[in-house]
């Protein structure tokens, strides 16, 4: 065995050398993992992708959702996805870029969606986390808030939330405390 | 003590023939020599584990040792990082190491690298005939197993070429528990042949954090995920500066207050915004010399070596078990990749219908997307309009030459397949 090393060294670069190859470090797993999501994403109406680095560079991209029904109508929100080289071991990083008022995302963007933390599985992918980010704008959920005020006011008057929100939307306001620039997409 | 007298031990193992010898077991001095003088290890990882192996390499008898470690040693490490001292403290952790091993064990020649591991170019790592890992992040495993499976060829018939297997041994220790793997690209499953392995860390539901504390655990995860951004938008957190952390540490103190949860502290803080488990020595150590006797046993075949997955368990008595994981057929990184008969002329576009119309690969195949490294030739979904334009060039340009490997993705598909194309003349195919 201790012999085979030396000889098979040497066989190696000749090999190497003869055939040219270039010997760059392969894609990570987690790369490869997200090629084959992207190029099998199913982007329905009213949501888009870009990649600000370019077609090559997948692990850094946003998408926007332009919700056209519920309480989020006429709205553009638009996401960052940060995704690490251990996908789909970890979940992506996402961020709402947009500020909106919503019981499960807070000021600074942080989302609660369970499968982005506790519930993801390396079975899901980008395509789950794009639906469960479409289904927070149809169906916002005060049990569970990040932001207590806006879960407070859905819960205690419909009426009034879907209001201030699409006036935020529309012209942009202040609700409570914090003022929410106008998102119309 | 001369060299015989030193090497006793040693030499049991490989002066001697056996009945339970590894194939190609050549008996003799030259063994201890070539270990001594030509086998080159490089051992990732110069704490806890680091030290151990260091130590069992060289006192098995290996003469050229690199070591690699990013890290510079902290007070905490003292305790089993047993190749440090005080005066060390803030010192590069392979420098020292390096350093200490050479003044203890005479005629070894300890090489440290100060730097990531990402930092090295995968010529470097070519020379190694054995690289043994005591990391602590699967992402710098990861790393290390793509180097690893870089170096692999398979031959025509797609088994994998000997002679390109870059063995790795790898050691993880987790409190009492640890394990140590041998993986022989192309022979044994790789890491990513067996993810499912390394089961995902907890995870708390941010609105938990936020509305409904009720561990310790949860304040700092607060601070360190929702309350930094918002009170210190635009910096960075870096776990390893203290001042960060020591930010994070006091604001989780005063949420727990707040709340009437106890138990924040400081170590408590480290170890979840690090995500450390605590370290025991006594595993550590048993874990390394695993691995390093496989390392032995891999360079001299003085045995038939582990096949291929040990673990240890030490926290209720000493449970030990090996496994023989089996090869992920379609790993993204250590598979052969299936041999297609392509013209360098032909466009993407017909090497797409050619795939498609494949009898084998066809089956799975409707609307296939094509990548090649980083490089996306063809993608469907929204970056189609982005790659269109390549359909109409031809393969040879695309690709580095005869034998690339390219990665198809579509739907039909539960993993990327990857595709090795075989350049014909113009006439064949
Ligand atoms: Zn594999």
């Amino acid at each position: 065995m201790i012999k085979l090393f030396s000889v098979k060294e040497k066989q190696k670069k000749e090999a190497a050398a003869a055939n040219g190859l270039s010997k760059a470090v392969k894609q990570s797993a987690g790369e490869l993992r997200l090629q084959k999501d992207i190029s099998e994403l199913n982007l329905g109406k009213g949501v888009s992708l870009t990649f600000p680095e370019g077609k090559d560079k997948l692990l850094t991209f946003e998408i926007t959702i332009r919700p056209d029904e519920g309480t989020y109508k006429s709205g553009a929100f638009t996401f960052s996805f940060n995704i690490s080289t251990s996908y789909p071991h970890d979940a992506p990083k996402v961020k709402c870029k947009t500020k909106v008022y919503h019981p499960n995302i807070d000021l600074e963007g942080n989302v609660c969606l369970n499968i982005l933390r506790e519930d993801w599985k390396p079975v899901l992918s980008i395509n789950s986390v794009i639906y469960g980010l479409q289904f927070l704008f149809l169906d916002p959920n005060p049990e569970d808030p990040l932001n207590k005020e806006a879960a407070e006011m859905l819960q205690s008057n419909p009426r009034q939330f879907e209001h201030s929100v699409q006036m935020a939307i529309m012209r942009g306001s202040s609700i409570g405390t914090s003022y929410f620039p106008p998102c119309r997409g | 003590m001369d060299e015989d007298e030193r090497w006793r031990d040693l030499d049991m193992l490989l002066m001697r023939p056996g009945n339970i010898t590894g194939p190609g077991f050549d008996p003799g001095p030259e063994c201890r020599e070539c270990l001594r003088d030509q086998v080159h290890v490089l051992c990732v990882g110069a704490g806890g584990l680091g030290c151990e192996l260091l130590k069992d390499l060289a006192l098995s008898g290996f003469g050229q040792i690199d070591v690699i470690d990013m890290d510079t040693i902290d007070v905490s490490n003292l305790n089993r990082q047993f190749l440090f001292r005080m005066k060390d403290v803030g010192k590069p952790k392979a420098e020292v190491a390096a350093e200490r091993v050479m003044a203890r064990v005479a005629g070894v020649a300890v090489t440290p690298h100060f730097c990531r591991i990402e930092d090295k170019p995968l010529d470097f790592y070519e020379q190694f005939h054995v690289i043994i890992l005591g990391l602590d992040s699967l992402e710098a495993r990861r790393f290390m197993n793509q180097v690893a499976c870089s170096f692999l060829e398979f031959d025509a018939e797609g088994k994998p070429d000997l002679a390109s297997v870059k063995p790795v041994v790898d050691g993880g220790t987790e409190g009492f528990k640890g394990h140590a793997r041998v993986i022989l690209p192309g022979v044994t499953p790789c890491f990513d042949c067996t993810l499912w392995l390394f089961p995902p860390q907890t995870k708390f539901p941010l609105c938990t954090l936020a509305e409904t504390p009720r561990s310790p655990a949860h304040c700092i995860e607060y601070a360190h995920l929702i309350q930094w951004y918002a009170e210190r938008p635009g910096e960075a957190f870096d776990a390893d500066t203290e001042e960060h952390l020591r930010w994070v540490f006091e604001k989780a103190a005063a949420r727990a207050a707040h709340y009437g949860i106890q138990g924040v502290t400081w170590q408590l803080t480290g170890g979840v915004v690090k995500n450390i488990i605590p370290a025991i020595a006594s595993t550590n150590a048993i874990i390394a010399a695993a691995c390093t006797l496989e390392a032995l046993k891999l360079v001299t075949m003085c045995s038939s070596g582990l096949n291929n997955y040990l673990m240890y368990v030490g926290t209720e008595g000493v449970y030990t078990h090996t496994v023989a994981y089996e090869r992920d057929a379609a790993c993204p990184m250590c598979s052969a990749g299936v041999p297609f008969r392509v013209r360098p002329s032909d466009t993407l576009q017909q090497v797409l219908d050619a795939l498609v119309a494949d009898k084998a690969l066809g089956a799975k195949l409707s609307a296939p997307s094509v990548s090649y490294g980083a490089e996306n030739l063809y993608m469907r979904g929204p970056l189609e309009e982005a790659t269109r334009s390549n359909l109409a060039r031809a393969i040879g340009e695309l690709v580095d030459g005869d034998g690339s490997v390219v990665q198809v993705n579509d739907r039909g598909l539960a993993a990327p397949l990857r595709v090795k194309l075989c350049f014909v003349d113009s006439m064949e195919r």
